[in-house]
C-alpha cells in the first residue's frame, strides 16, 4: 500500500527505538486493534510534540496513570507503541482530512475525528512566530532544526508544523472564494484553527517581516490579529469575493490609491487644520498631551508615509515593522497609555473628515481602521 | 437456468496513483463469475472514477451461485505493457440466496490486494433473481439459512432441533502446486484465497443438502474450519447443528414454557467403556487417542502401557453392578415429587428422547445456550485427542481418510457421554493443530441429557403433547443434577444434595463447555480462570514424534485440569463454564491452553479450601514454609470471595449438605475402581476425595507450581472477564460496546529451557495480555470483557504466539448486585435466612448428621430410606421450609418475568420491519454526516441496548496479506495491525453492503503469521465470521435477563465505544 509507505516517511526515528523496546521484552510482536480505534488523547499529543515512545512511556509514568490502573511499565510501554502505530497509520489520512471521513480502515466517531484533525493541525506559537512571514520553502524546511534548538520544540514536530502550514498553503492558494472559508472546508478545523492558518498563509504569501528585534515583543495571536484585519479590508476578496487569490493577496488598487492620502503631510494648511482638529478634541482628556501635540506632525508623517510606499513589495514586507519604528515606538518612549493611544487614533482618523479639501474618505477609513485595530493590538509590552 | 445474477459497477474513490508521470490512474473494472468475465469502460486520468456501467448479466447455476463468489477486479489501463491490478474485491452471493437474507447488496468495498493491502474502494451493487426450481432432485440448497452464533437466534423460534451435521472437502493447496514456483506470490495468494471461498461455499452447499434432507431449514451453531496441511492437502471442514427454525411472527413470542424433565439415569444402555483401554497406538491410522474426562479428572492413557487409573469397563457395566442397579434405579424415580404418576410417563419420555437421538449417528450440538428446558442435566466435559501423521494418508486428495478419523474421534466423544449417562453432547466443538506433518485431532463437549421434546417431530407445534406435572427440579439447579447412577459413577465424585431443590444430587463441582443456562442460580459473579502448561519435547520425526506427543498428551490434559481445579478452589467457586482446552504442537513443545469462566452455582456445596501438606514432616523450617504458604493461600481464597462476592448462606448448607458424602462409603466404591492401580493412586488428589483440597509439597516443583497459581493477578477493581457470553451475575449491560483483537509472539531466548521456565513465560505472556487490555480500556470501566478467546501457536522453533478476541462491554454499576427481577427475592431470602440463622444452627447439630451420616454408611437401600427421611428432617426446621416457600416465590417471578416479555416483545414485534430498519438506518446517520455506515462487531450473539430485527447472512472470509518491504511497513507489529485492521474493515464494509449495522458471533478462527525478518518478507492468514446482523435501539425497558437501563441509548455507544 502506497499510502502505508508514505504514512511511514520517517522510519528511522520511530521504528528505531520502536524495536529497541521490542528486544528488552523478547515480545516480537504486539498488537491490538479494536474494531472501533482506541485512541488516547495523552498519547497523542506526545506523539504529536514529538516525543519517542520510550520518552512518552516516561512522560505518562510521571503521570501516575500506571497508578490509577495497577498497571505495570510492560503494559504502558506495550500501549504506548500501539497507539504511536495507529497514528502513524492514521497520519496520512489526515494529510487530507476530508478522507478521514469516507475511508474504511479506520472507525473512528466523528466527534474523534474533529478531536484527531483539530490537534494535528495545531501548532506551537513559539514555532509558528519563528516561521511566519517565511518563504514555506524546502529551504525553510532545511532550518528547522535551528528553530527546533531555538524553541525547544522538536524536531519531529516543528517538521509536522511547518508541513501543514505548507500543505494547507498549496491547497488554499489556488482557490476561489473567502480564505476561511476555504481552509475550514478543505481541513475541517475550528472556525478559531481556519483563522490562523489564514493568517499564516496570509504572512507567508506576502512575506512580511516578524523576526526583527524589534518585533519580537509581538505575539503570534498580535499578527494572526493583524493579518486578519488585513485580509478582511485590505484583500481584493474584501470587496469583491469572485476572484481568484482574492484572499491572500493584497488590492493593488487600493494600495495605488493610497498615495492620494500624502496630501495630508504635503500640504501644509491641512496638516495644520487636522493638527488643531486632533488637539483640540484631545484637550484636557489625557496626561499625554503635550507629547501629542509635540509629536501630531511626525506621527502624522509616519502613518501616511507607510501608505503611500505599499505599492513596493518590499514596504509591504516592512509593514509592521514601519508601523512600530514609526509610530509605537516613539508613543511608548512618551508613556502614551492604550487609552491615550485608543483616543488620540480615534480622534485622529475622525477629524480628517471634517477637512474640506480632503477628499479620500474612503480610502482613509480603509486604511485607518485597519491601522488603528492593529496599532490597539500590537500596543503593548 | 435457475438463476440470474446481476452486477453493476458504479464507481471508484481514494485509487492509488498507478501512473507516477500523471500521478493519476486509468481505471477500468473486470467482473467474473464462474467462467464469465464482462468489463467496464477504462476511467482515464481520475482517482476517483465514475464507471456507471450496464447491468453486467450472469446467467448461471444455483448451485454455482452457492460456491462461487463475485470476483471483481480493478486494473489499471496501460497502452504499452500489461494491465496492473490495482486489486480485488470478492462478495459472497449467498445472503442473497434465501430470500429471509438480505435482498440487495450495495455499497463501498475496499479494493484488497495480498501485497499492498487495501488500495481505495469501490462501489457495486449485486442482485439475485431466482427462478422456481424444477428439479427435485438438485445439488444446491439455497434457502438454508447459516448462523455462526450457537444459540437460537434472536427473532426466530425453534420448532425442531435435528442434530450434528458436518462436511469435509479437500483439495490440493495451490501453494505447494508445481506451478507456484513460477508464478508470482501474488497469484499464488489470489489461487488460494479464491480456493478456499470456492471450498468453504462448496462446504456450505452439501451442510445445507443434509439438512434439507433432514427436513430442517437451518445450520445454528456453524463452525467451519481449515486445516493447511501443507503437502497433503487443504482441508475446509465444518459443523453445525441442523434445525427447522420459525421466524418470530406478530404476537407470538418464543416458546417459553419451561419444562424440565427429570430423567433418570440411563438403564438399558451398557456403560461403554470411555476408551477403548490397552489398545496399542497404530500411528498413521489410529494414534493413541485421549480422552479428556469429565469434571472430575480422570487419565486414560491408552496409548501406554500402564493401565488405566481405574479400570473403567468392568465396574462400570451393568452386569457386575446390577443388584446396584435396582436399588438407585427405583429411588430415583421415587424420589420427585411428582412421583408415581410422572413415573411412567417419563420413561416413555426418556425412551423416546434416547430413540430420536439414538437413530442419528452423532447426537451431538454446537449450541453453547438453549432454550429454556431444553437441557435436562449436565454430565460433565467429555474430550477426546488422536495424533495423526499427515504423510501417511493414502489418497490425500479425497476426504475418507479424514472423515474416518474424525468418525473415531466423534465415536469416543459418544461413548465418553454414555459413560456418564448422558445420551447426548452440547457446546461440541472441533480443533486441530498441526506442525510439520504432525496433526493432532480434537474434539470437546459437554456430555448432557435433553429434553425429547425438541426432538420429536410435531411435538412443538400444540406444546401440550406432554401433560403438565409439577416438576420437582426447578430450572434454576435441575441442569446440575447428576445424569448418571451414584452407586456406579463413572469417576470417583462427591456427591450431595441439591442445594437448590435438596432433592436430587449434584457433584461437587461440575464443568462444562457450553454457557451458562440463563435460569441457573449464582452466588456472587463469575471470573475467568485459566490453566496454562508448555511442555517440551525433543524434536523428531514420523512415528518416533507422534508417539512422543502421544504420550505427553495424557499428563498435559491431567496438569491443566489440575490447575484449573486449583484456580477453581482459590477462587472459592464450584463450576466452570465455556470450557476449552487447546493443546498445541510446535516443533520441540507442546502448549496447552484451557480457559474458562469459574462460577459459584448455588446448587453446588461450597468448595472446601486448599490445604497445602509437606511430604516430609518434622522439617521445622519447611513446616514453616507449608505455613506461610498455607497463610496466602487462605488469604487469597477470602479475598477473592470478597471481589466476586460470593457469600453463599454457610449454614443451609451444613444443614442440607451433610446427609450425603458418606466418605466411607465413597471411598469403599472408589475401591473397587481403583484396586488395580495403586501407582496412579496420587491421580485422585484432584477428585476432591477429600473435604479440603490438598496440595502436597514434595519437591521444588510443586512450590513452583503453588507460587504459579498465587500469581495469578484478579482484574483491577471496576473490571471483570469471561470467556463466555456474558459474565454470570451481571445483568444490566449499557450499551457501551468494544470488540478487539490482540496478538502477541514471544520470542524464547536460546537458553537452555526447563518446563518450569517455559510455564513461567506463557502464563506471564497470558496474564500481560489481560494487563494490557484492562489497561487499553480503562476508559470503560464498570466494563466486563467477554468471551475472551485465547488461541495459542508455536508459528516456530522459539515462538509463541497468542491471539486474543473479545468484547469489552459496559455495564450500570449501580444495579450490579442483582438481577432486576431477582432482587427483592433475593433479599427476601437473605433476610429470611438471618432471621433463621438460629435454628439453622440448632438443626446443624453435630449428632443428627453423624447419625444419619451412619445410616448411609451401613449401606441399606439409601435413597429410599433417606430421602423422605432426610425430607422429614429437613421439613421440621423452619428454615426448609421458609427456602422452600421462596423458592416457590422465585420459580412464580419467573414465571412472571416470562410472561411480561411475551406482551412486550410481541409489541415491539408488530412494529414493520422497514420502519426498523430506516431507524437503523437513520441512528448510523445522524453522526457529523458520516458517509460510512457504523458498523458494531462483537463476539457475543446480541448487543446489549438492541434487539436484532433482522439476521442478513454469514460472513465467511478469508485473507491473506504478503509482504516484502518488513521493515518499511513498521515490522511484523505494523505488518499485522495493519492487516487486522484491514480485515475489520472489509467484514465492515460487507456487512454494510448487506443493508446491516452490525456483526454478531464474531470470530476470528485463524491467524497464522509467518515472518522472515532476514529477507524483509513476512505472510499472513486470517479467517474470520460471523452473522451479518440489523439492530435497532432497545427503547423500551424490557425484562429480559440482559435488561438494561432505561437510560441507554445507542448514540452513546459511539463514544468511542461503538
Amino acid at each position: 500500500m502506497q499510502g502505508v509507505n508514505r504514512a511511514r516517511g520517517e522510519p528511522g526515528l520511530e521504528s528505531g527505538c520502536h524495536y529497541d523496546a521490542l528486544d528488552k521484552m523478547a515480545v516480537e510482536l504486539d498488537v491490538f486493534v479494536g474494531n472501533t480505534t482506541i485512541m488516547d488523547e495523552e498519547v497523542y499529543q506526545l506523539w504529536l510534540d514529538g516525543h519517542t515512545v520510550n520518552d512518552a512511556v516516561k512522560v505518562r509514568m510521571e503521570g501516575g496513570v500506571l497508578e490509577e490502573c495497577e498497571a505495570s511499565a510492560d503494559v504502558l510501554m506495550s500501549d504506548t507503541m500501539d497507539q504511536y502505530r495507529t497514528f502513524q497509520m492514521c497520519e496520512r489520512l489526515l494529510h487530507s482530512p476530508t478522507k478521514l471521513a469516507n475511508q474504511l480502515l479506520f472507525q473512528i466517531p466523528p466527534h474523534r475525528q474533529a478531536i484527531l484533525i483539530e490537534r494535528y493541525y495545531a501548532f506551537d506559537d513559539v514555532f509558528v512566530r519563528e516561521v511566519l512571514g517565511k518563504k514555506l520553502s524546502k529551504g525553510t524546511k532545511k532550518d528547522l532544526d535551528d528553530v527546533s534548538a531555538k524553541t525547544g520544540v522538536t524536531l519531529k514536530s516543528c517538521r509536522r508544523q511547518f508541513d501543514n502550514f505548507k500543505r494547507v498553503f498549496k491547497v488554499v492558494e489556488e482557490l476561489k472564494g473567502r480564505l476561511v472559508e476555504n481552509i475550514r472546508q478543505h481541513f475541517l478545523l475550528s472556525d478559531k484553527l481556519s483563522r490562523d492558518y489564514a493568517a499564516i498563509v496570509f504572512f507567508a504569501n506576502n512575506r512580511f517581516e516578524t523576526g526583527k528585534r524589534k518585533l519580537m515583543f509581538l505575539t503570534f495571536q498580535d499578527f494572526a490579529f493583524c493579518g486578519g484585519q488585513l485580509i478582511n479590508n485590505w484583500t481584493v476578496g474584501a470587496v469583491d469575493n469572485m476572484v481568484e487569490d482574492m484572499d491572500v493577496d493584497l488590492d493593488k488598487e487600493f494600495l495605488q490609491e493610497l498615495k492620494e492620502l500624502k496630501i495630508l503631510i504635503a500640504d501644509k494648511d491641512l496638516l495644520d487644520q487636522h493638527k488643531s482638529l486632533v488637539c483640540t478634541a484631545l484637550r484636557g482628556k489625557t496626561k499625554a498631551f503635550n507629547e501629542m501635540e509635540a509629536n501630531f506632525k511626525n506621527l502624522s508623517r509616519g502613518l501616511v508615509n507607510i501608505a503611500a510606499k505599499l505599492t513596493n513589495t518590499k514596504d509591504v514586507r516592512d509593514f509592521f515593522i514601519d508601523l512600530v519604528e514609526k509610530f509605537i515606538e516613539p508613543c511608548r518612549s512618551d508613556r502614551w497609555t492604550a487609552a491615550d493611544m485608543r483616543l488620540y487614533l480615534t480622534h485622529y482618523t475622525n477629524s480628517a473628515h471634517i477637512l474640506d479639501t480632503f477628499k479620500h474618505q474612503l480610502v482613509w477609513d480603509r486604511y485607518m481602521g485597519v491601522i488603528k485595530s492593529c496599532i490597539f493590538k500590537m500596543y503593548h509590552d | 437456468m435457475p438463476g440470474k445474477l446481476k452486477a453493476k459497477i458504479v464507481a471508484g474513490r481514494h485509487l492509488p496513483v498507478m501512473d507516477r508521470a500523471s500521478d493519476l490512474t486509468d481505471a477500468f473494472v473486470e467482473v467474473k463469475f464462474g467462467n464469465t468475465t464482462f468489463k467496464t469502460d477504462v476511467c482515464p486520468k481520475s482517482l476517483n472514477p465514475q464507471w456507471n456501467s450496464e447491468w453486467f448479466k450472469f446467467e448461471v447455476d444455483d448451485e454455482d451461485l452457492q460456491d462461487e463468489p463475485l470476483q471483481i477486479t480493478v486494473l489499471d489501463h496501460d497502452t504499452y505493457s500489461a494491465n496492473d491490478a490495482i486489486g480485488k474485491v470478492y462478495i459472497d452471493i449467498d445472503p442473497l440466496l434465501c430470500n429471509e437474507a438480505a435482498s440487495v447488496i450495495s455499497g463501498w468495498f475496499p479494493i484488497y490486494d495480498t501485497i499492498h493491502g487495501i488500495r481505495g474502494e469501490i462501489n457495486v451493487l449485486v442482485k439475485v433473481e431466482l427462478f422456481n426450481d424444477l428439479n427435485r432432485f438438485r445439488q444446491s440448497s439455497c434457502g438454508v439459512k447459516f448462523f455462526c452464533t450457537t444459540a437460537i437466534p434472536r427473532c426466530y423460534r425453534v420448532a425442531m432441533v435435528h442434530g450434528f451435521v458436518e462436511e469435509l472437502v479437500v483439495n490440493e493447496d495451490p501453494e505447494y502446486q508445481w506451478i507456484d514456483r513460477i508464478r508470482t506470490p501474488r497469484a499464488s495468494n489470489e489461487a488460494r484465497q479464491r480456493l478456499i471461498s470456492l471450498m468453504s461455499g462448496e462446504l456450505q452447499r452439501k451442510i445445507g443438502l443434509k439438512v434439507l434432507e433432514m427436513g430442517g431449514n437451518a445450520v445454528v451453531g456453524y463452525l467451519q474450519c481449515f486445516d493447511l496441511e501443507g503437502e497433503s492437502g487443504l482441508v475446509v471442514r465444518a459443523i453445525g447443528t441442523g434445525c427447522t427454525l420459525d421466524k418470530v411472527s406478530f404476537g407470538s413470542a418464543p416458546n417459553t414454557n419451561t419444562h424440565v424433565h427429570p430423567s433418570t439415569a440411563p438403564a438399558s444402555n451398557a456403560c461403554n467403556s470411555p476408551s477403548k483401554d490397552g489398545k496399542e497406538p497404530v500411528f498413521a491410522e489410529d494414534l493413541p487417542s485421549f480422552s479428556g474426562p469429565p469434571t472430575p479428572f480422570r487419565v486414560l492413557p491408552t496409548s501406554s502401557s500402564s493401565p488405566p487409573p481405574f479400570s473403567p469397563s468392568k465396574p462400570c457395566s451393568r452386569q457386575s453392578s446390577s443388584s446396584d442397579t435396582d436399588l438407585s434405579l427405583t429411588p430415583k424415580t421415587g424420589m420427585g415429587s411428582a412421583g408415581k404418576e410422572a413415573g411412567p410417563l417419563k420413561t416413555l419420555l426418556r425412551q423416546q428422547t434416547q430413540t430420536a437421538l439414538e437413530q442419528r449417528e452423532f447426537p451431538f450440538f454446537t449450541l453453547t445456550s438453549f432454550p429454556p428446558g431444553f437441557l435436562v442435566h449436565v454430565g460433565g466435559v467429555v474430550s477426546a485427542r488422536s495424533v495423526k501423521l499427515l504423510d501417511r494418508i493414502h489418497n490425500p486428495d479425497e476426504p475418507e481418510t479424514r472423515d474416518a478419523w474424525w468418525e473415531e474421534i466423534r465415536q469416543e466423544i459418544k461413548s465418553h457421554a454414555k459413560a456418564l449417562g448422558c445420551h447426548a453432547v452440547v457446546g461440541y466443538s472441533e480443533r486441530t493443530s498441526i506442525c510439520e506433518e504432525v496433526c493432532i485431532l480434537s474434539a470437546s463437549g459437554t456430555a448432557a441429557i435433553l429434553n425429547p421434546r425438541y426432538m420429536r417431530e410435531g411435538c412443538l407445534d400444540t406444546g401440550n403433547t406432554e401433560p403438565r406435572f409439577d416438576e420437582p427440579s426447578p430450572p434454576s439447579c435441575g441442569f446440575c443434577h447428576i445424569p448418571y447412577d451414584e452407586l456406579n459413577m463413572p469417576f470417583p465424585a462427591q456427591l450431595t444434595y441439591c442445594y437448590g431443590c435438596r432433592r436430587q444430587k449434584v457433584p461437587d463441582v461440575l464443568f462444562t463447555t457450553i454457557d451458562m443456562p440463563s435460569e441457573a442460580a449464582v452466588t456472587g459473579k463469575g471470573c475467568l480462570i485459566q490453566a496454562r502448561l508448555c511442555r517440551l519435547k525433543k524434536k523428531a520425526q514420523g512415528e518416533v514424534n507422534a508417539t512422543a506427543i502421544s504420550n505427553l498428551l495424557p499428563f498435559m490434559e491431567y496438569e491443566l485440569h489440575t490447575q484449573l481445579m486449583n484456580k477453581l478452589k482459590l477462587r472459592s467457586m464450584n463450576a466452570l463454564f465455556g470450557l476449552h482446552i487447546q493443546i498445541s504442537v510446535g516443533e520441540n513443545m507442546l502448549l496447552g491452553l484451557a480457559s474458562a469462566t469459574g462460577v459459584y452455582l448455588t446448587a453446588l456445596p461450597a468448595p472446601g479450601g486448599v490445604q497445602i501438606a509437606g511430604k516430609t514432616p518434622g522439617d521445622m523450617s519447611n513446616e514453616h514454609h507449608i505455613l506461610t504458604i498455607q497463610k496466602r493461600i487462605n488469604d487469597t481464597i477470602a479475598k477473592n470471595k470478597e471481589l466476586y462476592q460470593i457469600n453463599p448462606p454457610e449454614l443451609t448448607e451444613e444443614v442440607v449438605g451433610s446427609p450425603i458424602p458418606e466418605p466411607r462409603q465413597r471411598s469403599r466404591l472408589f475401591r473397587s475402581h481403583s484396586e488395580s492401580s495403586d501407582e496412579l493412586s496420587e491421580l485422585d488428589l484432584s477428585h476432591g476425595k477429600k473435604d479440603a483440597f490438598v496440595l502436597e509439597i514434595d519437591d521444588t516443583d510443586a512450590v513452583e507450581d503453588i507460587h504459579s497459581l498465587l500469581t495469578d493477578a484478579s482484574p483491577p477493581s471496576g473490571f471483570y472477564s469471561c470467556n463466555t457470553e456474558i459474565m454470570p451475575g451481571i445483568f444490566n449491560w449499557t450499551s457501551g460496546v468494544q470488540m478487539f483483537t490482540s496478538v502477541r509472539v514471544f520470542r524464547l531466548s536460546n537458553a537452555n529451557l526447563t518446563n518450569q521456565g517455559l510455564n513461567k513465560i506463557f502464563t506471564d505472556l497470558c496474564e500481560n495480555l489481560l494487563k494490557s487490555f484492562y489497561f487499553k480500556l480503562r476508559s470503560m470501566i464498570p466494563c466486563c470483557l467477554c468471551h475472551l478467546n485465547f488461541t495459542v501457536a508455536v508459528p516456530e522453533e522459539e515462538l509463541i504466539q497468542v491471539a486474543v478476541t473479545a468484547v469489552a462491554m459496559t455495564f450500570d454499576k449501580e444495579q450490579i448486585l442483582e438481577k432486576p427481577g431477582d432482587k427483592i427475592i433475593t433479599k427476601g431470602c437473605i433476610e429470611g435466612e438471618e432471621q433463621l440463622q438460629f435454628s439453622m444452627e440448632l438443626c446443624a447439630d453435630s449428632s443428627g448428621i453423624s447419625t444419619q451420616q451412619l445410616s448411609k454408611i451401613s449401606g441399606v437401600p439409601e435413597s429410599t430410606n433417606v430421602s423422605p427421611r432426610a425430607a422429614s428432617v429437613d421439613y421440621g426446621s423452619f428454615a426448609d421450609r421458609c427456602s422452600t416457600w421462596l423458592e416457590l416465590i422465585r420459580l412464580k417471578a419467573h414465571t412472571i418475568r416470562r410472561g411480561s416479555i411475551k406482551t412486550i416483545s410481541s409489541l415491539e414485534r408488530s412494529s414493520p420491519l422497514p420502519e426498523g430498519r430506516s431507524r437503523s438506518l437513520r441512528s448510523n446517520r445522524s453522526f457529523g454526516g458520516s458517509s460510512v455506515t457504523v458498523v458494531k462487531m462483537t463476539p457475543l450473539s446480541f448487543l446489549p441496548g438492541t434487539r436484532i430485527i433482522k439476521y442478513l447472512g454469514i460472513i465467511n472470509m478469508f485473507f491473506i496479506r504478503e509482504t516484502t518491504s518488513l521493515r518499511e511497513e513498521g515490522g511484523v507489529s505494523g505488518f499485522l495491525h495493519t492487516f487486522i485492521a484491514e480485515v475489520f474493515a472489509m467484514v465492515r464494509a460487507h456487512v454494510a453492503a448487506l443493508g446491516g449495522n452490525a456483526v454478531v458471533s464474531y470470530s476470528m478462527k485463524e491467524c497464522m503469521l509467518m515472518e522472515n525478518p532476514n529477507k524483509n518478507q513476512a505472510q499472513c492468514l486470517i479467517n474470520v465470521s460471523g452473522d451479518a446482523v440489523i439492530c435497532v435501539i432497545e427503547t423500551d425497558q424490557e425484562p429480559i435477563h440482559t435488561a438494561v437501563g432505561p437510560r441507554q441509548t445507542c448514540s452513546s455507544g459511539a463514544d468511542g465505544t461503538t
